[in-house]
């Protein structure tokens, strides 16, 4: 079996989530991978909408670190405002997105900007950018995050990006008009939310990684299955593709 | 005849961007940032700026780490490809920043709201989030007609606005191509607006193609002929991302004492954009140009 790196085996599951033909909001760092990976492999006809105004249903033609790189505006589909494609994503024209996150709780919401009091936090972080947009307006998004007890807390200190808030119903009192997370993805496993309740769930442990370590690196009890299933490992293909978008391994640690 | 508006980056920074201004800056998110601008202002010693942008990059990071800045209303601060803005972090965990928090969305709406000249715009983000404890701008409301509950995003009216754009002529009139970010809003919400361009071309090349000017000529105040001016981010049809001077500003930036060592080399040490040019090399201009080139169809604007 080839061998791979932790991130992207993250960004082989989270390119998974993307059915062909989805219209896809896509982040800056990882989830840039996931779309470009998806794009590569089984979602040919996705698109991409990009929050610098940019909306291609094409991979870049060279490799890029940001989606600012110009092989990104290479024909693409439409240079537009950032304010277009707020309006896409505004009026449910988006079908999925990807944020990355410093801390996240049981009901996924997402913090990325302070760490401790918001007036004297331990860590002031860069902020939303797009993510709260996402968060709240796509139709369902996806968190990538290192899994670290620090990070995975009862509740987070700011929420920069609603998850389903306090449980059941939140999101609707809120006014937030669809969407939520679906999945979250972290260097040890693959959660989703349950239906009724709202909690972060395991769907799949990662290869060798064991349940008692996703339970001392969580800082909420977290029901975990018996024998809980794997997470199906990057393929040759899924790497090969990968590799071609990120050849310095400058996003997936080979570096 | 309309007013020539062409001036020296020195001048129109010195002329348009007073102590307190606010100023809105990389518009463009992640490319065509005007860095030339932002390092002109650390320069002249800028006190208490309020920046205004979406992302800015480390533009806002810089500015912030040279004394120049007392509040920022941005959505994201930082270094895109490595994450924290060091001078950011410090500044406003030692309380010697106030910072405004928006999203990408908010920012877009308040800048629109100025542009439009309305006091607000609804937007059904950020609802539920923690934005409006950090933000005084932003507040739930009822909507009047169909009592959905709507995110207000209150106005913001910038004193001026530094966009850096592809080609300009001496009146004003500029084309700006690629993704535009937050810039057409930015640029209508602004009293001032200061161009700089990477050619100054004759009026005949903007008017030839009017779909591809940023803002009317009339309302802007200065152009300046500043080639490489957004360098490090991209500027479409002209140069590459330059990846490397994001990644050393990061080391460099990790302490006060090596921001300061980084200042002192690349804005204190040069004395304007040209002697920025010769000291990045001309190996590393080479590396960053266009490979592959794509020129559009032209298209007939006769009658």
């Amino acid at each position: 079996m080839a061998s791979y790196t932790s991130q992207e085996l993250m960004v082989t599951a989270a390119a998974r989530h993307v059915a062909d033909g989805e219209v896809v909001f896509v982040g800056m760092r990882l989830p840039l991978l996931g779309f470009l990976l998806a794009k590569g492999t089984h979602a040919p006809n996705a698109v991409g909408i990009f929050e610098l105004g940019i909306v291609r249903d094409s991979a870049a033609p060279a490799p890029i670190l940001t989606m600012g790189d110009l092989p990104n505006l290479y024909r693409a589909n439409w240079l537009a405002d950032t304010g277009d494609a707020m309006a896409l994503l505004q009026q449910g024209r988006v079908d999925l997105s990807f944020i990355g996150g410093a801390q996240v709780d049981l009901y996924g919401n997402l913090n990325t900007t302070c760490i401790g009091d918001l007036q004297l936090p331990e860590t002031r972080l860069p902020g939303s950018g797009g993510a709260c947009d996402l968060a709240c307006l796509a139709g369902r998004h996806i968190l990538i995050m290192a899994h670290q007890r620090r990070r995975f807390v009862p509740r987070v200190d700011y929420i920069t990006s609603p998850g389903y808030g306090d449980g059941p119903g939140w999101r609707r009192r809120m006014g937030l008009p669809r969407g939520g997370p679906s999945a979250v993805i972290t260097t040890l496993g693959c959660f989703s939310f349950d239906p009724r309740s709202r909690r972060m769930r395991l769907e799949t442990i990662h290869p060798g990684v064991a349940p008692e370590t996703i339970r001392s690196e969580t800082g909420w009890p977290i029901d975990l299955p018996e024998a809980p299933p794997e997470t199906t490992p990057p393929t040759e293909f899924e790497l090969k593709v990968l590799r071609r978008f990120d050849p310095q391994g400058y996003w997936t640690g080979r570096r | 005849m309309p007013a020539e508006k062409r001036m020296r980056l020195d001048e129109a920074i010195d002329r348009f961007v007073e102590d307190g201004s606010s100023v809105a800056l990389g518009t463009g998110l992640e490319t065509c940032i005007p860095f030339c601008a932002g390092h002109e202002m650390i320069r002249q010693k800028k006190q208490n700026l309020v920046l205004i942008g979406p992302i800015s990059d480390i533009l806002f990071d810089q500015l912030i780490g040279a004394g120049c800045v007392r509040k920022v209303q941005a959505a994201w601060v930082g270094n895109v490809i490595t994450g924290s803005g060091y001078n950011f972090r410090r500044a406003y965990e030692q309380k010697r920043l106030v910072v405004e928090d928006h999203s990408n969305l908010t920012m877009t709406m308040a800048l629109r709201a100025g542009a439009m000249g309305v006091p607000f715009m609804p937007s059904k983000t950020a609802l539920g989030s923690d934005l409006p404890r950090s933000n005084p701008g932003l507040k739930a409301i009822v909507c009047p007609f169909t009592g959905e509950r709507l995110m207000a995003v209150s106005a913001i009216r910038p004193d001026v606005c530094i966009i850096a754009v592809q080609r300009a002529d001496p009146f004003g009139n500029a084309h700006a191509w690629g993704n535009l970010g937050l810039s057409k809003e930015a640029c209508l919400a602004s009293e001032h607006i200061i161009l700089t361009a990477e050619r100054i071309v004759a009026p005949e090349v903007i008017g030839s193609d009017p779909n591809r000017v940023l803002t009317p000529a009339f309302r802007v105040s200065a152009v300046v002929h500043e080639p490489w001016g957004a360098h490090p981010s991209p500027m479409p049809g002209f140069y590459n991302r330059d990846h490397q001077a994001f990644l050393d500003y990061q080391e460099a930036s990790r302490t006060a004492e090596g921001y300061n060592r980084w200042k002192a080399t690349w804005i204190d040490g040069v004395s304007d954009r040209k002697k920025y040019v010769d000291r990045l090399g001309s190996e590393r201009i080479q590396s960053l140009a266009l490979r592959e080139h794509l020129i559009s169809e032209p298209a007939d604007f006769g009658y």
